[in-house]
């Protein structure tokens, strides 16, 4: 359109379009905001319906008790709710788990990182992605079905239900985690500190591990702790194949229930709606989401403290 | 005088000579290990794989996709657990890549620097580390007692859709992020309003990333188990929801949404919980299925990402 057309006619067609099309805008962000505050709302959702349910909880069961009793024994006729018989479980299963993940997934990375041909990296990298998209379930088959037997012909005393088979999987799974975010970590190193040690006689070992590991310590010890996080609330594993008996122990090869696996039990079985028993699982909850929250704060700080600039 | 310099000074040249080639056999090691560790983990993983496939083999027969789970472990199939998988998906898919997708857009595009933004992007980044079976918590006492959805289709895939969310938007933010600021400042230029600018060439240039993220997303919620199993879907179902689609006017129904229902991982769970071997095997041939289901998605969109960032030159 020309401009004495515009002079000639009135504005408000033109007025009316833009102001209609200003409205149209206006809307259109403010629906956009809401689809984006909806991530706000699920965290408060978190932990209104977890603290909502856990208050009852509390009123029968005193946090003392809770806190200090070693005994989680909900469906007995004594009952007991010392929440560390769940924790042990937890922390037991975390421990074996990191044993078998931190020593392949950091060795990984550094071999991926410092050693490895652009060709072997870019058909390992995506095989690591892969293997993240791997069911929990299947793991805790293989753990049930293929990990513990083969540990019982080393081992024969070993129980069908333990925590160490379904540790060791978890391991497993949570070596891609370490391996990418390391990785990840140590390519941001800059190429010229790697130079600068190749031109003094280091070898890629001695560069990697003097030069290069410190230079990304933020970045795998992030990851370490991304991978604690991933094992303290992993569910399916540990719920097929550690038992869902509740046990204060630190002794891999025994049986015990961590705070996932109970909420599933109970989960499973009829749960009714408003007794101790319902309530308890929002409690579990409730710890193990402060255990990530926490995790996931330090991992944030690490980053952040520790980090290089250059 | 002379003499022992130079002697000494072989006996260094020795000693160095000997302190290279130590160091050079380290690196050769570590090469070594370095490579074993990664084969060794691969070969540990195909070998689990492989045998999961060859237990389960015996039951990959058409009837296995279209029976319904029984008591009899040879009659047994995955045919209610399949539906209630693709039914759940389908509720996922429409609430979690609108909602995901317009979310990320609003964080890249619209959202000025303020406590808000920040407050929603610590949430965004913190909602993806929170363990899946608290997102079943979440769906117990939100929409199964407070909404009364009930044990449903429509509560599964909603709390599914809330696991994918944090995905979509990051895989969203990430491929607008790669877009130059110029196409935005050409299209601007030329009297576009910012929306025009999003729904023509931002999210059409941001498609195949998105697209990335929302299959990887899908192919964790197809083996999620933990929330799901929360939320108290029932392990045994050997009816179907009814159809989606009917021949009546208006064609569709949506009583399907508040039906019983039990999906792939399950379904897989159920039977490795039982002590006879024959639902074991039911339960390797499930597990294959939904390990070919997901890899495919996965393969499919870590094949994606690659040509998408081989092909973009802007």
């Amino acid at each position: 359109m020309n401009t004495t057309t515009m002079s000639q006619s009135s504005v408000s067609p033109e007025l009316a379009k833009s102001l209609k099309r200003n409205v149209i805008e206006r809307i259109i962000e403010i629906g956009l905001f809401f689809s984006a505050v909806v991530a706000v709302f699920i965290t408060t959702a978190i932990v209104y319906v977890l603290v909502t349910e856990a208050i009852p909880f509390f009123q029968h069961v005193s946090i003392y008790d809770f806190l200090t009793d070693t005994v989680w024994t909900p469906n007995y006729s004594i009952k007991h709710y010392g929440i560390s018989a769940l924790v042990a479980g937890t922390i037991t299963t975390t421990m074996v788990a990191l044993v078998v993940a931190i020593p392949l997934g950091t060795l990984t990375a550094i071999y991926l990182s410092e050693f490895a041909s652009h060709k072997v990296r870019e058909t390992i990298k995506p095989i690591l992605e892969l293997l993240v998209g791997v069911p929990t379930v299947v793991f805790g088959y293989f753990a049930l079905m293929l990990v513990t037997p083969f540990l019982q012909t080393i081992y024969p005393d070993l129980t069908t239900f333990n925590m160490l088979g379904p540790g060791i999987v978890m391991g497993i799974m949570i070596v891609p985690y370490i391996a990418s975010v390391s990785e990840d970590s140590m390519r941001a190193v800059p190429m010229s500190m790697r130079e600068g040690a190749y031109a003094m006689g280091a070898t890629r070992f001695q560069t990697a591990i003097k030069v290069i590991a410190p230079a990304a310590t933020s970045g795998i010890v992030a990851s370490y702790i991304l991978a604690i996080s991933r094992a303290v609330g992993e569910t399916m594993i540990v719920a097929i194949a550690a038992g869902q008996q509740p046990n204060f122990t630190f002794n891999p090869v025994e049986s015990a229930a961590t705070i996932t696996a109970y909420i599933v039990s109970v989960a499973l079985g009829d749960l009714e709606h408003g007794t101790v028993g319902y309530q308890s699982i929002f409690a579990a909850g409730l710890t193990l989401l402060v255990m990530t929250l926490v995790l996931n704060i330090i991992g944030h700080w690490v980053r952040k403290r520790y980090a290089e600039r250059y | 005088m002379n003499q022992n310099q130079k002697a000494s000074d072989l006996k260094d040249l020795d000693v160095i000579r000997s302190l290279i080639k130590k160091h050079k056999r380290n690196d050769f090691i570590f090469a070594g290990v370095g490579m074993l560790v990664i084969a060794s983990l691969t070969i540990t993983l195909l070998i689990l794989f492989l045998d999961l496939v060859l237990d389960g083999y015996p039951r990959f027969t058409l009837d296995f996709f279209s029976n319904f789970p029984s008591r009899r472990a040879l009659q047994a199939g995955i045919l209610s657990a399949w539906i209630g998988s693709a039914l759940v998906l389908l509720v996922t898919f429409f609430v979690a890549v609108p909602l995901g997708v317009a979310a990320g857009v609003y964080l890249e595009e619209y959202a000025k620097k303020n406590w808000i933004s920040d407050l929603i992007e610590i949430n965004v980044s913190n909602l993806a580390g929170v363990p899946s079976i608290i997102y079943g918590l979440l769906a117990l006492g939100l929409f199964v007692y407070s909404f009364g959805l009930g044990q449903s289709i429509l509560t599964a895939g909603l709390t599914l859709a809330l696991l994918m969310l944090p995905i979509v938007i990051v895989a969203t933010r990430e491929s607008i992020r790669a877009i130059p600021i110029h196409i935005r400042e050409a299209a601007f230029a030329v009297g576009a309003t910012k929306w025009q600018v999003v729904l023509n060439h931002v999210l059409p240039y941001s498609y195949g990333g998105i697209l990335t993220g929302v299959i990887i997303g899908m192919a964790r919620a197809i083996g999620e188990t933990a929330p799901v199993i929360t939320i108290g879907a029932l392990t045994f179902i050997a009816f179907l929801p009814p159809a989606p689609v009917s021949t009546e006017i208006p064609f569709l129904n949506f009583d399907w949404l508040e039906a019983a229902f039990t999906v792939l991982p399950i379904q897989m769970f159920n039977w490795i919980s039982r002590p006879q071997h024959a639902f074991h095997i039911n339960a390797a041939a499930t597990g294959a299925v939904i390990i070919l289901l997901t890899a495919a998605m996965n393969g499919f969109a870590i094949r994606l990402r690659y040509k998408i960032r081989k092909k973009i030159k802007w």
